[in-house]
């Protein structure tokens, strides 16, 4: 069953090949046996699945027919669950319950979806292997000595050692999309404003996107089609319309026009990932589509505009972790001020306060200009080279990752080492738009990444291109070793 | 040396609406702590602010009255600081893009003339918790119940020139905010709280002096008393060869002495910048022109009415439409009654001192609008007389009931008998014969005085319900028949 | 921009962030790291450029004046640290 994609396994569930609550059984029992290698979860919520299991069971019967109905997923542990922990992979919200439920949880329940647990991730999402979680670092099910990519590494690793068909997941810098590209897996990261962020914990809200990890681009459809919604909760979520975002799976790519940025192909990129690239321009082309070299100027200034942006807002969205009412609290606090500085002291790991501390820096009296305002100047210049590029191709395309994953404290030391692993993914969520990732090869036996990025709330053309591409390639076939 | 004080005053003032600015929670005062704290006040992990449509629609409001430019787009922004009353860690409120812009406000002063205070710009914001300081297991507690409520800090230029202006400008804008209804102005309750600006300078210099920011005034006395202390602290200092230190002041009723608040002093870095939960606001013309159409009389335009419709004078029409609850009961007892004037002097004299005394707000007075002009009706057709009115009056305060039936179960109505008149009348002669020589051998002109001792005697037999008028005319009569 | 330790001081102040004397440097160090790749964009022309604080420059959407939120304090105070009579408790407030 765990070799199923989703559109398989609805196949299955509707032919009552298996029930949703053996499905969801068998998944546990892997977790249960194989999770230790992985260390995916941090939490596995075996009985409310079965029970969630136990419905859909009875609303299959009566003919329900969401297709979402008695599919088990996983949820990244950033995402509210009502009377379950929530602990966004930090030591501060270690015992944290939220009364409420993440508006996309919400979504997929009333779709029937069952699930199965909490995934791993960077602490308040702040990380690109996935190293800085207080719940251990999670492994890459390709090679358990590699990183699975962050912040969303647990939900990936979950995906590829097929302990969940699909997992919920977050960007704010390529958070989905990187895992995405070293786990083998599609990563999809929706227009900004398409899902709501009510009840995501927030790392940076202006860059902030809920999207999927799962197997293949038309998963990824019918679990986009649940997830996105129109929110009045969230003022920054759009009210545009929802399409089926499997309606256009079956599209031709023949007039599609498909832009080259030359500045992802630049120095920094590994010349192995660049062939797969290259590679899968190649099968493009022979699915009808053109080409097209195009710039975009101001590439080399997101990363720098990111960590100008993304810290900011993260210095203000962290400061309600304070140790009052929710949350990690120091020991006797002697004084108002030592309850604040050792609660969070003690609460937050190295990687979350140095991102405070530049936030805090970037936004202080004196350096407002030079780093806050001109970072959001910049990031309308990014902008506007995207809004140039859609006004000649449909999609561009490049790396995902400039490579494959690596090893474990390879960059932990080296922050702004880590900071470049998103150096192709930063500019999508600056602009807004959607990005996707799709397997495109191996290189040393680990997945490389093919990032697609789509016009704004273009995410149903965007996911035809992946999908065509995967109608006519098998790399998102290849499973992890020791898997199956 | 003579000096010049110079002051602003940044008022806040929380908005009347059901929620709160940034949730759908209650914003009713006085409720069981943080049982009116949902998830967004307390700053829940993963929660987010939505923006109430009244909140903006208020400060519209206020931006007009106040003949201010309305800012069509506003943003919000973080202004981060931490403190256990402050859930969030950030306060929401408005800086760069204001919703009100520049205005300008007339306020009456003592001696008659009008003066013209500026308006830098006023902003919607959110109001923070209460740190309770009881001894809570030797902590402080806190109480998340305000925390969210809407507030529009309201930032004057340094135009008052003295505490009177101060105060002036202060009652002005607490008029205003309760003539539109946007606020109860409560300044008990906070719902009103005032900060000012103070410096002094010599006069006739033109660079103001270094300001001291006094917080904690919470009524209109305290912003006067608050004011003249600090100006003299400042003076004494600054005469003793000191300086003055720019620095936030608490001031102290008890003691009434301004103090320095040095735990707001470290270093603040409030680090300002756009929120990224909220967007920009943007109101269009239509929007801006309906509110415009809906406003109110406000208490300027009703003065002038006062003075041109019921002949009031200027100061009167000013008393009685500093407060736009005494302004509506005035126009009702003068419409019902059709006496204007008597009117007026009711609201402003009697009404006026029984509230004081009593320390009543209007809405709670027992004598309701009717009754009063009633009360006045009967005055004028001669039912009672002006005296006998108060103590109908009183009874009315007492809860006694409508005036027509005081005056008939307390047997008040005037007597105009002639018959029974003329029998006290000679009843008093009799018994005084000395003082009826003493008149008529008085010169003519000092008789009239005279007379004043008879008629107090027969107001007296009459329980004073005789009909002077009567009285007088009968008298004279049987005076001259002597 | 580099930042030393007495800006880490500094910083951690404004932020309440506990970093020992011992982190401190090494904080420093690796902050000044991240100022250099940030302080890249100081070369861009950004002259006449509004800065964008929203990827879609949309505009607020108004909420109807409603209360919707009934009283949760139980639900809300489960896992408060430290409470009393419906407070939340702190170490002491000095004015």
């Amino acid at each position: 069953m765990h070799t199923k994609t989703i559109a398989q396994l609805i196949e299955g569930l509707r032919s009552k090949e298996f029930s949703s609550v053996e499905l969801t059984r068998h998944y546990l029992q892997r977790i249960k046996e194989r999770d230790g290698t992985y260390n995916s979860y941090i939490t596995v919520t075996e009985e409310a699945a079965l029970a969630q299991a136990e419905a859909a069971d009875q609303r299959l019967a009566a003919g329900d027919d969401n297709p979402l109905c008695g599919i088990p997923i996983a949820h990244k542990d950033i995402f509210c669950t009502t009377g379950i922990r929530t602990s966004c992979g930090s030591k501060m919200l270690d015992n944290f319950i939220a009364p409420y439920d993440a508006t996309i949880v919400e979504n997929y329940q009333k779709a029937g979806a069952v699930m199965l647990g909490k995934t791993n991730m960077d602490e308040f999402a702040m990380g690109s292997s996935n190293e800085t979680s207080y719940y251990g670092p999670v492994k890459n099910p390709w090679n358990t000595n590699c990183v699975p990519g962050g912040s969303s590494g647990g939900s990936a690793a979950a995906v590829a050692a097929l302990l969940a068909p699909a997992a919920t997941a977050s960007d704010t810098g390529g958070s989905i999309r990187q895992p995405a590209a070293l786990c083998n897996l599609t990563g999809l990261k929706p227009t900004y404003g398409r899902v709501s962020r009510w009840g995501m914990i927030a790392f940076a809200s202006s860059l902030d996107q809920a999207g999927t990890l799962t197997r293949t681009a038309e998963d990824s459809a019918i679990m986009l089609n649940a997830m996105a919604s129109f929110d009045a909760k969230d003022s920054t979520c759009v009210d545009e319309p929802l399409e089926d975002y499997t309606a256009k799976l079956g599209d031709s790519l023949q007039g599609l026009t498909i832009g080259i940025p030359e500045e992802y192909f630049g120095e920094g990129l590994n010349p192995q990932t660049a062939e797969r690239v290259q590679a899968a321009i190649k099968v493009y082309e022979s699915l009808g589509a053109t080409t097209k070299s195009i710039s975009l100027p101001h590439t080399h200034l997101a990363v720098p505009a990111y960590y100008v942006i993304a810290p900011a807002e993260c210095s203000a969205n962290l400061s309600r972790f304070d140790g009052v009412r929710y949350g990690h609290r120091c020991d006797d606090p002697k004084d108002l001020a030592d309850l604040y500085k050792r609660s969070r002291g003690e609460g937050f790991g190295d990687e979350v306060k140095r991102r405070i501390l530049v936030g805090t820096y970037a936004l202080s009296a004196g350096y407002y200009d030079a780093y806050y305002n001109k970072a959001q100047q910049v990031r309308r210049l990014i902008k506007q080279d995207f809004v140039d590029a859609f006004n000649q191709v449909d999609v561009v395309l490049g790396p995902t990752s400039p490579s494959p994953a690596f090893e474990f404290g390879a960059k932990s030391d080296d922050p702004v080492a880590m900071y470049l692993e998103d150096i192709y993914t930063i500019a999508t969520n600056l602009a807004g738009l959607p990005g996707l990732s799709i397997p495109c090869g191996m290189v040393d036996n680990k997945p490389v990444g093919l990032q697609l990025i789509g016009n704004y709330f273009a995410e149903s053309k965007l996911l035809n291109v992946a999908h065509q591409f995967q109608l006519a390639t098998d790399f998102h076939q290849q499973l992890a070793p020791e898997t199956a | 040396m003579e000096w010049e004080t110079v002051i602003g005053l940044e008022i806040h003032v929380q908005l009347s609406t059901q929620s709160k600015i940034f949730s759908g929670a209650s914003t009713a005062f006085g409720a069981a702590p943080n049982s009116q704290a949902c998830a967004i006040d307390l700053a829940m992990p993963g929660t987010l602010p939505v923006a109430n449509e009244q909140a903006f629609r208020f400060a519209v409001m206020f931006g007009l009255a106040m003949n201010a430019e309305i800012g069509k787009r506003s943003v919000f922004e973080r202004k981060n600081y931490f403190y256990p009353d402050l859930p969030k860690g950030y306060q929401t409120t408005q800086l760069e893009e204001p919703i009100v812009g520049p205005g300008v406000i007339d306020i009456e002063l003592e001696n008659g003339e009008t003066k013209s205070i500026r308006l830098h710009h006023a902003h919607l914001e959110e109001d923070a918790g209460k740190s309770l300081h009881e001894d809570y297991q030797g902590m402080s507690g806190i109480d998340l119940n305000r925390a969210g409520t809407p507030l529009i800090e309201i930032v004057s230029e340094p135009d008052m020139r003295s505490a009177e202006e101060a105060v002036a400008y202060l009652k002005k804008i607490h008029s205003i905010i309760t003539y539109l209804g946007i606020s109860d102005g409560e300044m008990s309750q906070g719902s009103m709280r005032c900060d000012a600006n103070v410096s002094v300078r010599l006069k006739g210099e033109e660079e103001y002096g270094t300001r001291c920011e006094i917080k904690n005034i919470n009524s209109f006395k305290f912003v006067e008393k608050a004011i003249n202390v600090e100006v003299e602290r400042q003076i004494d200092l600054i005469e003793d060869g000191g300086k003055v230190v720019q620095e936030t002041r608490l001031y102290d009723a008890d003691k009434n002495e301004t103090r320095s608040m040095r735990s707001k002093e470290v270093a603040n870095d409030y680090r300002y910048f756009p929120c990224p939960d909220l967007l920009p606001v943007i109101l269009d013309d239509d929007y801006i022109a309906e509110i415009k159409s809906k406003l109110p009389e406000l208490p300027d335009a009703k003065r002038d009415r006062f003075v041109s419709d019921y002949g009031l004078s200027s100061y009167d029409a000013t008393v009685l439409t500093a407060e736009r609850a005494t302004a509506d009961y005035f126009e009702s007892v003068a419409k019902t009654s059709g006496e204007p004037k008597l009117a007026a002097n009711w609201v402003m004299v009697d009404l006026a001192a029984y509230l004081n005394k009593s320390e009543q707000k209007l809405a709670d007075c027992p004598v309701s609008a009717k009754h009063l002009a009633q009360l006045i009706a009967r005055i004028k057709d001669g039912t009672i007389s002006g005296k006998i009115a108060k103590q109908v009056f009183e009874a009315m305060t007492n809860g006694e009931g409508d005036p027509d039936s005081i005056i008939e179960k307390r047997g008040l109505k005037q007597v105009s008998d002639t018959g029974a008149i003329e029998k006290m009348v000679d009843e008093v002669i009799a018994n005084n014969q000395a003082q009826v020589d003493n008149y008529k051998n008085a010169d003519e002109k000092k008789r009239p005085k005279m007379l004043g001792f008879f008629v107090g005697q027969i107001m007296k037999a009459s329980k004073g319900q005789a009909n002077p008028q009567a009285v007088n005319e009968i008298l004279l009569k049987k005076l001259n028949e002597q | 921009m580099a930042v030393n330790q007495s800006d880490i001081e500094k910083l951690a102040e404004l932020a309440k962030l506990e970093i020992s004397t011992e982190a401190a440097g090494a904080t420093a160090d690796s902050i000044s790291q991240v100022l250099e790749l940030v302080d890249q964009l100081q070369a861009a022309d950004t002259t006449g450029v509004a800065p964008m604080a929203h990827p879609l420059d949309a505009v607020q959407r108004l909420r109807a004046d409603q209360v919707t939120e009934a009283d949760q304090r139980e639900a809300l105070q489960a896992m408060a640290p430290a409470t009393e009579d419906g407070l939340y408790l702190v170490p002491r407030v000095i004015e």
